[in-house]
């Protein structure tokens, strides 16, 4: 009995003493969700400027972060905060900040230029942008100066839109059970390729919708081992443009991670198509499409919305051919700023280092969803 | 020893006289009965027994005076199958067992249609295959010939007569060369049973596009798109111009509109501009203006 009455006490001491030491020395991630400062706030070099300012925009505490600019009398605390999440409701306006880098570039007694990275994190992976701020002493303190990016304005104008779209009514209870249903989308893969890497094996193509109406597609594939039993089964999940347009294409991708193409017999490949609702804008042009060499290979270009309809989140997918025609790979980009009507916004897509000296020519598809359009 | 004996050999005279006085039952059915129609039973023996008829999804149970005829009213059994009469007497059952075939007559059918939407020109390409059933909706498996018709907005009819075989008929049918919606009948008598079919137009055939000059940039536009029987392409169908430079090139992804697909690209001097839709290619410009 003595024993449980000790034991209790050692207990009830020890929550107390925890509780004590996380409130005096708290944690800085605990702070941040508690709402409260870091407790070292001292800006007494420019790294640690900059540094607090990351930290304010990772704990979106915007005010914070706007009143320890001193440029701020250039943009109001919106418009900062806008320049971060996105004018309109892009993949921005959903990230959050999950860690940021910063770089001197360059340092004298009264100024100097850092290299701010911030480390977005969405639902669709993450994305870095980099900025590089002035930071300017102030007494004895560093405050930094936030190269602000206004969204460009588009003038009050109308656009004509032709507005094509597509509805769907699928059959009823009450029909006569010989009644049939409309047709699915008829869909056909005229390329597939699997291509052993260095986490796996990859299996890329390209979908055509051959029919007269939209389709909304998928792929998976099942990887048969040389007796013909099932290895794996995956889907193409995001690597491709899921809604298609009567003769349009979209490549795709399918990872099997941790598998060799040696012990792979043959591939089942099974398209999937569905009937959806959608409409035929906006249409995009890709514009000034280059392909870059290594190092650093890559597919940069610019996006054109060429309708009157803001899209606020658009998804590049390029697939890369082989002299022959034969794809090579396909890689993807998401935009996370919202495409303005006729205002170019820019994308870059990089190409694995071993694969950029085979690929000849390119093909870019865009993906596109509107907020509250079917797309 | 002696008290076991008695009830021993009195348990035997009962069983010996029950033997003697039990009834002789007996029924006669018909070999068959068509679905619906009314039918009777004989049966022999005095005294009063119950009659049941077992079928698929259907009991029926009648009290009957043995000897007499039990008359089964036109529509009592209605489902087609094998069925058992059995005739229950207070000491006795007699069972035997009938066919309920469907009835002569049609009275419903049931056609699928496939595909309901497909392109013009396919040989064999629509297929139909019709079922048929009686009023109660048994399957008359004797043959019946069975009329399809497939008619285009034209009015142009492929009409073929098909007999049932186990109670299906089936028949393929070619999609004409004119897009429209057709209507696919199948006949039987009186009773008949209508599908939409949708043709809708091939690939783009002989895809054209023009270009021009408009302020800073190069208007293009491609003819009229047609398929190879010359049915217009339906608006939303995608057509891909692609403008190769020397340091690039752009591409744009263009919904037909009123039949042609239109839209302006930059004007880069010596790029070569193609178009195509889908697996089909169109011709190629070279712009030098």
């Amino acid at each position: 009995m003595n024993q449980g009455r000790i034991f209790a006490a050692l207990l009830g001491a020890t929550t107390l003493a925890l509780v004590v030491i996380g409130t005096v020395w708290p944690v800085r991630s605990a702070v941040a969700y508690a709402g409260g400062q870091g407790l070292l706030r001292s800006s007494s070099t420019p790294e640690e400027a900059v540094r607090n300012l990351g930290n304010d925009i990772r704990d979106q505490a915007w005010g914070k972060a706007y009143a320890s600019l001193v440029n701020k009398a250039q943009f109001t605390e919106p418009e900062f905060v806008h320049d971060l999440t996105g004018y309109y409701p892009s993949l921005r306006t959903y990230a959050t900040l999950e860690n940021f880098d910063v770089l001197p570039l360059h340092a004298s007694a009264d100024a100097a230029k850092i290299e701010l990275k911030l480390h977005w994190s969405t639902v669709v992976g993450t994305f870095v942008s980099v900025r590089d701020l002035r930071v300017v002493r102030n007494g004895d303190r560093w405050e930094p100066e936030w190269p602000i990016v206004k969204e460009p304005m588009v003038p009050p104008q109308v656009i004509a839109v032709n507005y094509l779209r597509w509805d769907v009514i699928y059959r009823g209870p009450g029909d006569d059970w010989g009644a049939q249903d409309v047709e699915s989308p008829h869909v056909r893969i005229v390329d597939m390729h699997p291509v052993e890497r260095a986490d796996g094996v990859v299996i890329l193509g390209e979908l055509l919708n051959e029919d007269v109406v939209p389709a909304y597609v998928s792929v998976t594939a099942t990887l048969l081992s040389k007796n013909q039993s099932p290895i794996a089964t995956e889907g193409s999940f995001d690597k491709i443009s899921h809604l298609l347009l009567p003769k349009q294409v979209t490549p795709f991708l399918i990872k099997f991670p941790n598998v060799a193409l040696s012990e792979v017999g043959s591939i089942r490949m099974t398209p999937q198509s569905a009937l959806i609702a959608a409409s035929a804008d906006p249409v995009i042009e890709i514009d000034d499409e280059h392909l870059n060499p290594a190092p650093g290979a890559s597919l940069t270009g610019q996006l054109i919305n060429q309708s009157g309809q803001v899209v606020n989140i658009a998804h590049v997918l390029g697939t890369f051919y082989d002299k022959t025609g034969q794809v090579v790979w396909v890689a993807d980009e998401y935009i996370d700023r919202a495409l303005l009507p006729q205002t170019p916004a820019p994308f870059e897509i990089y190409i694995p280092e071993d694969l950029a000296r085979s690929v000849s020519s390119q093909r870019t598809v865009i993906a596109t969803y509107s907020v509250g359009g079917s797309q | 020893m002696r008290s076991r004996l008695a009830f021993l050999l009195s348990g035997l005279a009962v069983a010996t006289l029950q033997l003697a006085f039990a009834e002789d039952l007996s029924m006669s059915l018909p070999k068959s009965v068509e679905a619906g129609n009314a039918f009777s039973i004989q049966s022999t023996g005095s005294g009063k027994a119950a009659l049941y008829i077992i079928g698929p999804g259907q009991v029926l149970k009648r009290d009957v005076q043995l000897g007499e005829t039990t008359l089964f009213p036109a529509g009592s059994v209605y489902n087609a199958g094998h069925y058992i009469a059995v005739l229950a007497g207070d000491s006795s059952t007699e069972s035997d067992s009938f066919d309920v075939l469907p009835a002569r007559k049609p009275g419903d059918l049931s056609f699928l249609a496939r595909p309901s939407r497909l392109q013009v020109g396919l040989h064999d390409g629509i297929t139909g295959a019709v079922y048929v059933f009686d009023v109660y909706h048994n399957l008359i498996t004797g043959p019946t010939p069975v009329s399809f018709e497939l008619s285009d907005p034209s009015g142009t009819v492929q009409k073929r007569i098909v007999a049932t075989r186990n109670g299906a008929a089936w028949t393929a049918m070619d999609s004409t060369t004119q897009q429209g919606i057709d209507k696919f009948v199948a006949r039987l008598g009186e009773i008949s049973s209508t599908r939409i079919v949708d043709q809708v137009p091939g690939d783009p055939c002989g895809l054209k596009m023009t270009a021009r000059q408009s302020g800073k940039g190069v208007r293009l536009a491609t003819d009229p798109v047609r398929d190879c029987n010359g049915n217009a392409v339906p608006d939303g169908t995608i057509v891909t111009f692609t403008e190769s430079y020397s340091n690039g090139q752009s591409t744009v992804d263009v919904p037909l509109k009123h039949g042609v697909a239109e839209i302006q690209m930059p004007d880069h001097k010596g790029a070569t501009i193609s178009v195509a839709s889908g697996v089909v290619l169109g011709n190629q410009i070279r712009w030098d203006k």
